[in-house]
């Protein structure tokens, strides 16, 4: 497949320089409220501050894609004297945490990077502490064929039933016809 | 809807276990807005004068404000009022930290607590699921140690967790409840929670706070951060480091301690050590405070790094804010910065407010110096000062031999002792004990300030007027050129012709007159910080802050829907003050008891100092006894105060 450029969204986290105040969390859960400001929840943030603060750790992440099922990693890391579970670095929308997900119903946040906002992530201008800076670069990816409206339905069947069940269950219906 | 508010109380029986979720009268928010507030008028309501800190009625209310949980920068504090058992008036110690705002999410302005539980337990607020659970394996367990052992029993790391320690287990009056970086520490808010047998008290809360104006709201904190960045980048000049930024004193950045090492008095608020912070001093304390120093902290929602997690050699962690880091090791005359980071570290987990504790020991150590206290009080203590300084802390937190007697602090303990014990008491004011510093000239001001505040704290009650005189009319005109806090313009004046000393310095500059206004600006503010629960530090406390009474009523309004102008929102405040004021006359204070610390001046001017103090009485509506006039409770809406006042004799025909 030919290749072509995209531009990348990206925010990079200087967790260094985060003093734990948490400022992100509300400011991203008030803008996304509807109507746009009207309320606060930091629980429905797309940003989440991992704190441990006897261990030193404050570390913000973006919510990222959804993931039907609970990966393999439970793997530690140990970085500075700090130790770190995998999952902590994972932006994933995932059943095995109830990070990143709507309090009331469950269902899954995603960081938009603010979509709309000219001056680029509220997080990004409201934490003065200056722990995370807006980037945006071109990368050379893989042009991918869009996928259809009943490819998507199909693909998030798979993804909760199993390929297997979900051909079988056409087949049954074809025979059905 | 309610909005910035949840409407909520939560009311929690100790006795019986009954927990009720209980929805709040709209109209006391109109009326007190809420914080400090509208916990006054619980206090006024439900607890009668009579009524003694450990006594099973009297209420212990932790309160969130008016702004905690919405976007306002630095809202953030929690009030924590009770009657105290030092002071026997409504003390209304605070902290910063996380807890308030997490108290919102879960759906409640207030946690109520009445009566006693019969054994250990703590509080388990999980938004709509509340419980009371054991801590009998609790018992003895460090302030700080107790909130990371909750969050894992209960398997919830975000939690947020106030606990006790030892000391307040104790009931020792300087018990502190210790909070993440933060601290409701003065006059005995952990003795009160530790009577009621409650270890912690734990919140976690996943619900919207509602805003009326959301839009509108975030352009006023647009300003404000402007500001914040504004002021963060340019602290004012003329005035010392720990002055010149916002924030609470920053004193986990600042190294440079040559003014309060110097200034200060060290022990029992005794000796100045001029000279102290010389060569050696100056390059070996800040080493070691920086060595001690693992990350600079923050409370919710605010950019500045008042606190610090600490991480001092095989000291378990903690974390620290403010004066703390030098008040142990100046009691004990330490010359060492290592002393202070770990006294501090176990008084932390003992739960002991950091100003009194130090005086309190520091006047054991005296006594047992001057022969008042003897070999047998002190057997078993180590001979070095280091030794025995933390010898008698651990006795004090325990309630062991003569630390039981201490405990009380040092008012209390100098007349049980007696055989001359009560001329040490020298740095008290309604029983409390006071910032260690003793200067020459009187203050009017601080006159003010000191004597007839509820806070009974000066560090909590002064802040926007600068503390002393600029020495060249050109650092008084840089001063009063920037200066949008000012409630009115004709106060620059007052400061341009304010000289250091001389005919238009103190005792008599500013004249009573001006005095009385200035102060009640200050108090004001501090009042609505208080309402609201925003940090002083970014409001009353700090000279040029990013709120103050022009922005205030706009910021409220749009967060709660109230249209409130300055006068509307002063009006509020003054309310509130006022039945404070008359809640602590119910309660038996009077004129007589509104002086500052005996020897806090050298020179003193008594024929001044009543004037001084008649002058802001009049000013602010109260009788020459301190007592708010009928006419003035009136006009506040509290004609039911005077009624109740005047049945009890405190208000004699509504005037005297």
């Amino acid at each position: 497949m030919a290749k072509i450029k995209k531009t990348i969204k990206t925010i990079k986290v200087d967790a260094d320089k985060c003093n734990g105040c948490r400022g992100c969390e509300i400011i991203c859960s008030s803008f996304h409220a509807t109507p746009k400001y009207s309320s606060v929840n930091p629980a429905r943030s797309r940003i989440q501050i991992i704190r441990h603060p006897l261990k030193d750790i404050w570390l913000p992440v973006f919510a990222g894609e959804y993931a039907p099922a609970e990966c393999m990693g439970r793997d530690k890391y140990v970085i500075d004297g700090k130790e770190y579970e995998e999952c902590a670095f994972c932006r994933a929308v995932c059943p095995s945490r109830d990070l990143f997900k709507e309090p009331d119903s469950g269902l899954p946040l995603k960081c938009d990077m603010c979509e709309g906002e000219e001056e680029g992530p509220l997080c990004v201008r409201w934490c003065l502490n200056n722990v995370l800076t807006y980037e945006e670069r071109e990368e050379e990816v893989e042009e991918q064929a869009e996928m259809a409206e009943m490819e998507i339905g199909l693909e998030s069947l798979i993804n909760k039933y199993g390929l297997g069940k979900v051909a079988d269950t056409v087949a049954r219906m074809t025979q059905k016809n | 809807m309610r909005y910035a508010e949840t409407g909520y109380n939560l009311e929690i029986d100790l006795a019986t276990g009954n927990i009720e979720r209980v929805e709040t009268d709209p109209k006391m928010t109109e009326l007190h807005l809420g914080g400090l507030g509208t916990s006054v008028k619980l206090h006024w309501d439900r607890v009668p004068p009579e009524t003694k800190a450990f006594d099973p009625e009297n209420l212990l209310i932790f309160s969130s404000g008016i702004l905690n949980g919405t976007p306002a920068f630095s809202a953030n504090r929690t009030v924590v009022t009770f009657y105290s058992p030092q002071s026997d008036l409504l003390a209304y110690p605070m902290m910063g930290g996380f807890w308030s705002a997490e108290l919102k999410y879960a759906g409640y302005d207030k946690v109520i607590f009445r009566n006693k539980s019969p054994k250990w337990v703590y509080i388990w607020i999980n938004n709509d699921k509340v419980e009371i659970r054991d801590a009998e394996h609790l018992k003895g367990r460090g302030a700080l140690e107790t909130q990371d052992l909750v969050r894992k029993e209960l398997n919830q790391p975000n939690a947020q967790v106030a606990a006790i320690g030892l000391a307040g287990e104790n009931k020792c009056f300087t018990a502190s409840i210790e909070q993440s970086r933060s601290s409701a520490s003065r006059l005995g808010g952990g003795a009160v929670m530790g009577d009621k047998k409650i270890k912690a008290v734990a919140v976690r809360g996943t619900k919207d706070v509602n805003l009326a104006r959301g839009a509108e709201f975030m352009e006023h904190m647009k300003g404000v951060m402007e500001y914040i960045n504004f002021r963060n980048t340019n602290p004012i000049q003329d005035v010392m480091t720990i002055l010149s930024g916002i924030g609470s004193p920053q004193e986990m950045v600042h190294t440079d301690e040559k003014w309060h090492t110097e200034n200060f008095m060290w022990g029992n608020a005794r000796t100045r050590r001029r000279g102290f912070w010389d060569e050696h001093i100056s390059k070996e304390w800040p080493r070691v405070q920086k060595e001690g120093i693992k990350r600079l902290i923050s409370c919710f929602n605010c950019p500045q790094h008042c606190g610090a997690l600490i991480s001092y050699k095989d000291t378990p962690r903690y974390m620290a804010k403010c004066f703390g880091k030098l008040t142990y090791a100046m009691a004990a005359y330490v010359d060492n910065m290592d002393f202070a980071w770990r006294t501090l570290q176990r008084a932390t987990e003992y739960g002991m407010d950091s100003f009194s504790t130090p005086q309190i020991i520091a006047f054991g150590i005296e006594l047992y110096e001057a022969g008042i206290l003897t070999d047998n009080d002190f057997k078993g203590a180590p001979t070095d000062k280091e030794g025995r300084f933390v010898w008698l802390l651990d006795r004090v937190a325990r309630r062991e031999g003569i630390g039981d007697v201490l405990a009380d602090g040092v008012y209390y303990a100098a007349r049980k002792i007696g055989n001359g014990a009560e001329a040490f008491d020298h740095n008290t004011i309604k029983k409390h004990e006071q910032l260690p510093l003793k200067l020459s000239t009187l203050d009017p001001l601080y006159f003010l300030m000191y004597s007839t505040n509820e806070k009974i704290s000066i560090t909590q009650i002064e802040g926007n007027w600068p503390q002393a005189a600029f020495p060249t009319a050109e650092q008084r005109e840089r001063f009063v050129k920037d200066w949008p806090q000012l409630p009115d313009e004709k106060w620059k004046q007052i400061l341009l012709e304010w000289e250091p000393r001389g005919e238009k310095g103190i005792p008599y500059f500013p004249t009573p007159d001006m005095c009385s206004e200035i102060v009640d600006w200050m108090e004001m503010l501090h009042n609505i910080d208080d309402a609201c629960c925003v940090c002083a530090g970014m409001s009353s406390f700090c000279l040029k802050p990013p709120y103050h009474i022009h922005n205030y009523p706009k910021i409220i309004s749009a967060a709660t829907g109230l249209d409130l102008d300055e006068a509307g929102l002063k009006k509020i405040v003054n309310r509130s003050r006022n039945l404070h004021r008359a809640l602590n006359n119910r309660r038996g204070m009077t004129r007589a008891d509104e002086k500052p610390p005996a020897d806090h001046w050298k020179r003193r001017f008594p024929e001044l100092e009543e004037e001084l103090l008649s002058t802001y009485y009049k000013f602010k509506g109260w009788n020459n006894n301190g007592i708010p006039t009928r006419e003035r409770l009136e006009e506040l809406d509290l004609g039911y105060v005077a009624e109740d006042l005047e049945k009890r004799g405190i208000l004699k025909d509504g005037k005297n």
